[in-house]
């Protein structure tokens, strides 16, 4: 067997080598400037810190875009757990006979303007931001990734250990929440 | 056949899985079956699709940009990478 070559690490030189790759890879994913930079920086500093443990067996930057991946995943567990703020509104009777029925109301009321010929509208995009910030954080993630970054849903489960019904549930909220956010502030407005 | 009865929560649920092309079959069935019986989640799914319309739009904007550090950020981390390695 042919011996694999051995990969090094160079601390000297991450930051100008990677921190525009785990940059874009951050953003991506969480879609906020400042959390990204401070994952990527803590990303640097838990690399120096488990030096020791580096095999050579991963490309360098494959090594840090794995202790990455487990700080995007420690960032969403803490937002996961932050219970009452910002808790997304009910739309459906969540007990009780009408269990599962729309909420009067919440109930989706028929749109005044057709959009459909402006989807290049500014103000459409603006309008859209506004919505999608709006909702607490971990909606507004899940929802990008799967949304905006078009990220399988396999992917989205491993990276964020959750299950595939948990990621449904989580765009269900994510959308029935927009949908009423642009009834109210670009549909109906 | 209470199989075939699912409520305002999951059909709408069904629904905003088909935006992205993952149901089945059968989900495809129990959601025409409900909008036989419900006219709000026949609005939310007619409305469901041009959203995602609008999103597909606004991803597509979004994508094409390869988002980069500023050079003072870069030089910021660099200067506590740097000390940490002393």
């Amino acid at each position: 067997m042919s011996e694999t070559t051995k990969h090094i690490l160079v601390p000297e030189k991450w930051v100008q080598s990677y921190s525009d790759y785990l940059y874009n890879y951050t953003i991506t994913r969480v879609n906020n400037d400042d959390l990204a930079k401070d994952l990527v920086q803590e990303t640097f500093f838990a690399g120096l810190k488990s030096m020791k443990n580096f095999q050579g067996k991963a490309s360098e930057r494959t090594w840090l875009i794995s202790i990455l991946k487990r700080k995007i995943i420690d960032h969403y567990r803490k937002i996961n757990s932050r219970k009452g703020k910002a808790e997304v509104r009910m739309n459906f009777y969540n007990d009780g006979e009408r269990e599962g029925e729309w909420i009067e109301e919440r109930v989706p009321n028929s749109w005044s303007s057709d959009a459909d010929k402006d989807l290049e509208n500014g103000e459409l995009k603006t309008t859209l931001e506004k919505c999608i910030d709006n909702l607490p954080e971990k909606y507004s993630m899940v929802f990008r990734m799967k949304t905006i970054q078009n990220f399988e849903t396999e992917e989205i489960c491993k990276e964020l250990d959750i299950t595939p019904s948990n990621l449904w549930v989580i765009i269900h909220r994510a959308r029935t929440q927009l949908r009423r956010c642009m009834e109210d502030n670009w549909f109906n407005n | 056949m209470s199989k075939f009865f699912i409520s305002c929560d999951e059909a709408t649920t069904i629904c905003d899985k088909s935006q992205y092309g993952e149901i089945t079959v059968f989900d495809k069935i129990k959601l025409n079956f409900h909008f036989l019986i419900c006219k709000y989640c026949k609005t939310y799914t007619k409305q469901n699709t041009l959203l995602s319309k609008i999103f597909g739009n606004y991803a597509k904007g979004h994508c094409e940009e390869q988002r980069c550090m500023s050079s003072q950020d870069k030089e910021k981390i660099e200067t506590e990478v740097k000390k940490k390695l002393k």
